[in-house]
């Protein structure tokens, strides 16, 4: 009786047009893809994107060379090197984060004592030319300086839950 | 000396004498070949369309033409594989693998010289259209299996030798699904067939014929090596199957060649089973009404709709196991089509159906 049954079902395709069907309705269904350029998703304030390197608001750099970002990265993207600087207080003489060895993984930023290095919301961002990955010291500063008012404000953002 | 006159007199013989004829036949199939290609642009846009619809997405829509986003995508498309370099890899045979693109298009392309337009509009009435057809349709294998011979790789190899097989399985089932229109029709004209099928919706063959034509088309979507029967250019295991090696204008000749085959196929399907020109009005409107009119308008309008189902089939079916499309192949559609030739000789006996009036 079963095989009797399963012969019509095959033979009257009963089962594709029942999987076609269901693409027809597919067809009509309200469309998910965002036009990206136009249309963006809602983005969070936590989101891990480009490194920058802050200042406090004298201007003075807040990374103090402790290295703690350095060992905390599992990626071993972060290279510092350090030195006495001429006030007489401990920088770093070179700060470098690899864009290609980086996993965007935030442990450096919870590793820093002074919330000097932060990810930024930036992700949209290029490479034209080889070497561009490695972000030095003056490059990170630059970004700092530059975004400060949206780090300040995602940072004010996510202390209640710190 | 140079004379004007006898050079005037020959061009002019030649236009005007007995090679007006071919000359205007040959303006009118590049029209034709052209219009074939164009649709073609743009069933491949509609392709991309409708299985980003069904799979909820947006599908191409960056390239503008005449402000409808993405309508413009196909010729981006071509120009970008126009600047692409032609690479032929050193173990090939140089020869074939040039040649193989070209054999796939070129019986693709000549199917259509038997294919009537409407009443009046075919290139070659033929008596033996169908048997035209048939053996057209049977060389557009030879472009494939040559372009994975010539390849000289594993994987182009692979995807010719099953592209060959299952060719060779799905051509007998289709045969037979011909033979049962055959029967409805008594003629191999293509004309002659359309024609018998004249008088409203319910007199085209779909209804009495409907086993053949889902036979037919399924044939027909293995025969295109569409999904879900593409094994011969199965990703997952081969690549790309026989245009691994491929680049550029001679891949895209490939890929016009299979879409080509791909309407051919729709065109051939509503003709044989949904009444070609004949207008779906015929009989339930006066005659003299505009869309009861036989022409080209129903025939176009038709052929969209199995050139949808192609679509609409690759979005639904995963693609078959190798030794499943045979088991298809030989053990289900074959015996079908066996059956319903009986039924049709049965039908003919008690005169129902396209047999009333025999």
């Amino acid at each position: 009786m079963q095989g009797i049954r399963n012969f019509f079902k095959t033979y009257f395709l009963l089962d594709l047009f029942a999987g076609m069907w269901l693409t027809w309705k597919g067809l009509l269904r309200p469309k998910v893809t965002i036009n990206y350029p136009e249309e963006k998703t809602p983005q969070s304030f936590r989101y891990r994107g480009l490194h920058a390197l802050r200042r406090y608001p004298n201007g003075e750099e807040r990374c103090i060379a402790c290295k703690l970002c350095e060992a905390a990265c599992p990626a071993l993207a972060i290279t510092i090197e350090s030195d006495v600087a001429n006030d007489g207080t401990r920088r770093t003489t070179r700060y470098d984060i690899d864009l290609f060895k980086c996993i965007y993984c935030g442990f450096c930023e919870e590793a820093c004592p002074v919330d000097a290095i932060v990810e930024t919301r930036i992700h949209e961002y290029h490479m034209e030319a080889r070497g561009e990955n490695i972000m030095s010291k003056d490059k990170l500063l630059a970004i700092g300086e530059r975004y400060e008012a949206m780090i300040a404000q995602d940072k004010a953002a996510d202390a209640p839950y710190r | 000396m140079w004379q004007w006159a006898p050079i005037r007199d020959w061009l002019s013989q030649l236009i005007t004498g007995y090679w007006a004829n071919p000359l205007l036949t040959a303006v009118q199939v590049l029209i034709t070949m052209i219009c074939i290609i164009l649709v073609m642009a743009f069933y491949t846009l509609a392709e991309r369309k409708v299985i980003g619809w069904i799979q909820s997405r947006r599908g191409p829509n960056r390239v503008d033409l005449l402000g409808i986003p993405g309508a413009a995508q196909p010729f981006a498309d071509v120009f970008k594989l126009i600047f692409k370099e032609i690479i032929v890899p050193t173990d090939a045979n140089q020869f074939l693998f040039r040649l193989a693109p070209f054999l796939a298009l070129i019986p693709a392309l000549a199917l259509w010289a038997v294919i009537p337009f409407s009443p009046e509009h075919v290139f070659a009435n033929v008596d033996a259209g169908l048997l035209y057809l048939l053996a057209m349709t049977s060389m557009g294998v030879y472009g494939i299996i040559l372009a994975g011979w010539a390849a000289n790789s594993k994987y182009a190899f692979l995807g010719a030798m099953r592209s060959a097989a299952q060719i060779v399985a799905y051509e007998i089932a289709m045969g037979f699904a011909l033979v049962g229109v055959l029967m409805a029709a008594r003629s191999l004209n293509i004309g002659e067939i359309v024609r018998s099928q004249s008088g409203g919706p319910l007199s085209w063959y779909w209804f009495w014929l409907m086993p053949l034509m889902f036979v037919y088309f399924i044939a027909g979507l293995a025969e295109t090596n569409r999904a879900p029967f593409d094994v011969a250019e199965g990703e997952s295991e081969i690549v790309a199957g026989f245009h691994v090696d491929y680049s550029g204008m001679a891949f895209a000749l490939f890929f016009i060649a299979e879409y080509v085959n791909m309407i051919t196929v729709s065109a051939l399907t509503v003709i044989f089973f949904l009444g070609g020109w004949l207008s779906p009005f015929q009989g339930y409107l006066p005659d003299d009404n505009l869309l009861a009119q036989p022409g080209f308008f129903w025939f176009g309008l038709k052929t969209l709709l199995p050139m949808f189902t192609f679509l609409w089939v690759r979005a639904t079916f995963p693609r078959y196991r190798y030794d499943q499309i045979m088991r298809l192949g030989w053990k289900a559609l074959i015996p079908v089509t066996l059956v319903w030739l009986l039924a049709e000789g049965l039908m003919a006996w008690f005169k129902v159906g396209p047999w009333k009036h025999l």
